[in-house]
């Protein structure tokens, strides 16, 4: 970009690729000095942290590139590879959605603000190039926005099939005890596998005690709360009689706010006493050996 | 086709041999409580092992019936309920509230006898 700016006499261009191919000969030409007005901007408004600078400046160059390319081409295509390969490298470092958007939106702006200096001298030019600019500006960042989204979608899909296939073991501690240990959210799909898996157990291993760990479940709102009664009630369905440890007491206070019932759950305060509870149940005695201590 | 109940000591063994219309259920109700009073049975155990459904009239008959032989100083336990059907009751809000249940028949006897003790 020229610092004084001086307004070129040009042939007025006769159409918008026209327009835009001399847009892209602008942005060719200026190349360095845009791109490093841009991550100077981009550091200025703290975008990107995680990044050290050559990074965001090795990214700047790419998307810079490609940007060009894309007002050039008229294509998104590569531009969508190469945003959804950005994505995944720079998801796992905690990029947000409001950085990615902002960085593409301040590419937009700086180059519509080197335009208007290129421009300034005849406005009617500027306006056509304005014209022809800023649908293609807008399609980018769109493009950008929605890889970034997708490819962050798509993670945390893979995440919650990876939670779960994390299955849920439904172990025999004793002849005819089964212990369950719950281990994250208890959504609903998720509580018809287990309740279903432990059903399954029961009449596999005849059981007559279970015991629900659910240490392992950050936080139990009302939806997971019936869950847990319904596969209770399902379970002395089968005759098998279920003791539900490791309620924290946050998680008893808010079971108790907002109202749900519970009467029907024995519950008992850790999985040491719950095994306790269900081998007195079962008739078992444990004797410690003098000795053996 | 009737329900064969079968008298086993002290208790009453009435085993469901294929998926009941509400007619013949009613008429299971009838005979076990005509048994019950006649034999002076202490226990009576209902296995419905093979029904791989359980609606709303079945659930409550077998309430009613509970009650029933209760007040005719007989204790009744469910027994042989498959996963798939515990599963569906419990989503349709059928708990069998007040009604005993066992595994299976093995397990409901040894209950009752659990209980004369």
């Amino acid at each position: 970009m020229s610092s004084k700016p001086k307004p070129l006499p040009q042939p007025p261009p006769e159409s918008t690729a026209a327009l835009l191919r001399e847009l892209v000969a602008h942005l060719r030409e200026n190349r360095i000095q845009l791109r490093e007005e841009w991550v100077r901007r981009i550091t200025e408004s703290k975008l990107l942290t995680a990044m050290t600078r050559e990074e965001i400046f090795a990214e700047a160059t790419s998307v810079y590139d490609n940007y060009v390319e894309v007002l050039e081409t008229g294509s998104v295509e590569a531009l969508q590879t190469y945003a959804r390969n950005l994505s995944e490298r720079i998801i796992p470092r905690g990029v947000e959605t409001h950085e990615v958007v902002g960085i593409v939106l301040l590419l937009r702006d700086v180059l519509a603000r080197s335009l208007f200096r290129k421009y300034q001298g005849d406005f009617e030019l500027l306006n056509r190039v304005l014209d022809a600019y800023e649908p293609a500006a807008n399609r980018i960042a769109n493009t950008v926005a929605v890889s970034f989204v997708e490819e962050r979608e798509r993670t945390i899909r893979l995440q919650q099939e990876a939670i779960r296939e994390l299955s849920t073991p439904v172990l025999q501690v004793r002849e005819r005890m089964l212990i369950l240990p719950i281990i994250g959210v208890l959504d609903s799909q998720r509580a018809r596998q287990l309740t279903e898996q432990l059903l399954r157990g029961i009449r596999a291993n005849r059981a007559k005690v279970v015991v629900i760990d659910i240490t392992g479940v950050p936080s139990v709102d009302s939806t997971a709360a019936n869950h847990l009664v319904q596969t209770v009630e399902a379970s002395r369905l089968m005759g098998a009689r279920v003791i539900v440890t490791g309620l924290s007491s946050e998680v008893a206070q808010t079971l108790v706010t907002i109202g749900v019932e519970l009467g029907k759950i024995n519950a008992v305060g850790d999985l040491q006493s719950g095994m306790e509870e269900a081998e007195r149940l079962l008739g078992y005695r444990v004797i410690l050996e003098e000795s053996a201590a | 086709m009737r329900v064969p109940i079968l008298k086993q000591g002290e208790y009453l063994i009435a085993s469901i041999q294929s998926a009941l219309t509400d007619q013949e259920l009613s008429q299971l109700k009838d005979d076990l409580l005509d048994h019950a009073g006649r034999t002076r049975a202490r226990g009576v155990v209902v296995d419905v092992t093979v029904l791989d459904v359980m609606d709303s009239f079945a659930a409550r008959t077998l309430r009613s019936l509970a009650h029933m032989l209760d007040l005719l100083g007989a204790a009744t336990v469910v027994v042989g309920i498959q996963p798939e059907v515990a599963f569906a009751m419990v989503q349709l809000g059928l708990t069998l509230e007040g009604v005993s249940t066992a595994l299976d028949l093995e397990e409901g006897l040894a209950f009752l006898q659990a209980k004369a003790a």
